[in-house]
């Protein structure tokens, strides 16, 4: 996958650190990518640094938390030195995140339905019928049986499925062109996942959205996206086009995918990876 | 075998709803039992009602032979059976530091050896004791799962109800927890009711599996049927087919 010219996002040493009782915690030493209107892929061992690597790029780091970074931009505009406000409204619209945690991103004193009209109100003019209407056709669109019914659900009334793909309707409603899904299909399962990623698949084809798709499960990311990248101990330690991943170089890379479990192998305890302090360097 | 959790008939419905529709299960001590399933299908409910989190309407359970209703729990009740959740971000609490998570329940158990529980129990995840004050909104995903198993770990149990412990981990973490959770299923004689989507873990860990839709279980088949593709469910072949990967259309 080569990089178009002009990339939608542009990420260079992007670093984001927290000072904790115990000393300075380095989530994030220096990533760098560029991205454009395809599906990137970032795995990477718990703790190695995705998700707050994403947030850092929707401007959702943690106040008490130091970032950095030499560029950071989305297409021409300077997400480092834009207002707060301009992010605000950027967000949400523009480009949106699927958190990781939906039950704990959901608002749990409102029901689902109200949620999303409300995302759809803030950022466009639109009546409250018409919103309901879009906010009902789009929990139909990922798959949700009996949309009516969870639309008037509280997140504690949903299945751990049903609240991520809730979340997942929230996040699309209003048509971004850069989406950051961390984790979006985890807790589906393997049936209504597929027809999830169906949804973002379409949504890079036909409207150009860029993807950047974090996920621990190397078969699903291998299939589904264009281009990888690996994390570990918060730096990228490798690159590879999507269909190449077996032929992964780095250690970590190749350990990971040995240790998943399959159907008919026998493999007990299962192999685990013998991390060297050097990969962290 | 005796069984170590036996359920009857169990009811659970929310307004008309039925969430689970006379579910019946036998799992027997020492077992290692699956349970897969769409999104919504229940097994979510069916864990929470045996551990007291959601009333059931009818049926009966019983937990080596001490039977339970409704949502009343004994202090016995949660010596013998532990869960861990499918969600870390909703089972702990954010603004509880490790320490505290873990001190709770041997505090309200009487245990008194907690200095050397509370390290054994961090160094069985795999999780130095420099998280030990932590806050649990400070730890990443899989760091939370982690602390959720020693939290279930630590009073040593009988029974582990796991709710897709492994889901929100990557590959590496996961099979590191789930030989840990092997581990203590043999040294301690452990039975596991294993909710998962991946019928890859569920094939690696357990002896039968339970196949549920729409709040009723469709069958049951040993470990086995998934290698020989052996099963009859439309269900089961989808989760089979779906565990390839991802096919563009
Ligand atoms: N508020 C915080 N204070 C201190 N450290 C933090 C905080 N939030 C995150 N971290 C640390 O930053 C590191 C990176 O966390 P991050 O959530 O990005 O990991 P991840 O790669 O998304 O992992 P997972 O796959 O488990 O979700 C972790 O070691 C985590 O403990
Ligand atoms: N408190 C509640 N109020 C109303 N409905 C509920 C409540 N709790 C669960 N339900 C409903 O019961 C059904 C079963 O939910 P459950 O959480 O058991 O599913 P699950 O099989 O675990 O799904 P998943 O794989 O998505 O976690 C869902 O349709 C859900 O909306
Ligand atoms: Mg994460
Ligand atoms: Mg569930």
């Amino acid at each position: 996958m080569t990089v178009p010219v002009k990339p939608l996002l542009t990420v260079e040493d992007l670093r984001v650190t927290f000072p904790t009782r115990t000393g300075d915690v380095q989530a994030v030493r220096g990533v760098s990518f560029a991205l454009g209107r395809e599906r990137l892929g970032i795995v990477g061992e718990s703790g190695s640094g995705k998700s707050q690597t994403g947030r850092a790029i929707m401007g959702l780091t943690p106040g008490h938390a130091r970032i950095s970074a030499r560029k950071l931009a989305f297409g021409d505009r300077d997400l480092l030195t834009m207002p707060a406000r301009e992010r605000r409204d950027l967000r949400g619209k523009k480009v949106a995140m699927i958190l990781q945690d939906p039950k704990y991103s959901l608002n749990p004193v409102m029901t689902i339905g109200r949620q999303i009209v409300e995302t759809l109100k803030t950022h466009e003019k639109i009546s409250t019928s018409a919103a309901k209407a879009r906010a009902l056709a789009m929990l139909e669109a990922v798959q949700i049986s009996d949309p009516e019914r969870v639309f008037s659900l509280y997140p504690h009334e949903v299945s751990g499925g049903m609240g991520q793909r809730a979340m997942i309707a929230m996040m699309l409603v209003c048509g971004p062109e850069l989406l950051i899904a961390d984790e979006p299909t985890s807790a589906l399962d393997v049936t209504v996942q597929l027809e999830v990623l169906d949804i973002l698949d379409k949504l890079v084809a036909d409207r150009g959205m860029g993807l950047i798709f974090i996920s621990h499960d190397l078969r699903l990311v291998s299939s589904f996206c264009d281009r990888v990248i690996v994390m570990y101990a918060g730096r990228i330690v490798e690159e590879l086009p999507a269909a190449n991943l077996a032929d992964a170089q780095h250690p970590y890379t190749r350990g990971l995918l040995n240790c998943l479990p399959t159907i008919g192998s026998d493999r007990h305890p299962l192999p685990v990876l013998d991390r060297k302090p050097e990969w962290a360097l | 075998m005796t069984s170590a959790l036996s359920i009857r008939d169990m009811v659970v419905t929310y307004d008309e709803f039925a969430a689970l529709d006379h579910v019946n299960f036998d799992i027997g001590t020492g077992e290692s039992f699956g349970i897969v399933g769409e999104s919504g299908s229940g097994k979510s409910t069916l864990l929470r009602a045996v551990s007291g989190l959601a009333s059931f309407d009818q049926g009966t359970l019983s937990v080596n032979g001490r039977p339970y209703s409704g949502r009343k729990r004994d202090k016995e009740f949660y010596r013998t059976v532990q869960m861990v959740f499918q969600d870390p971000y909703g089972s702990l609490h954010p603004r509880q530091t490790v320490d505290r998570l873990l001190l709770e329940p041997l505090v309200i158990h009487g245990f008194t050896d907690i200095e050397t529980r509370i390290n054994r129990a961090l160094d069985e995840v795999g999780l130095g004791s420099g998280f030990r004050f932590r806050y649990s909104h400070q730890l990443s995903g899989g760091q939370r799962q982690r602390i959720a198993i020693a939290r279930a770990l630590i009073l040593e149990p009988k029974i582990l109800l796991l709710d897709e412990p492994t889901s929100a981990l990557d590959a590496s973490i996961q099979a590191e927890i789930l030989n840990l959770l092997e581990q203590a299923r043999r040294d301690r004689n452990l039975t596991f009711v294993m909710v998962s989507h991946d019928l890859g873990v569920i094939s690696h860990m357990c002896e039968r599996l339970a196949v549920m839709k729409t709040g009723k279980v469709v069958e049951t088949v040993p470990r086995k049927a998934l290698e020989n593709r052996e099963f009859s469910a439309d269900y089961t072949r989808q989760l089979l087919v779906a565990s390839e990967g991802f096919r563009r259309g």
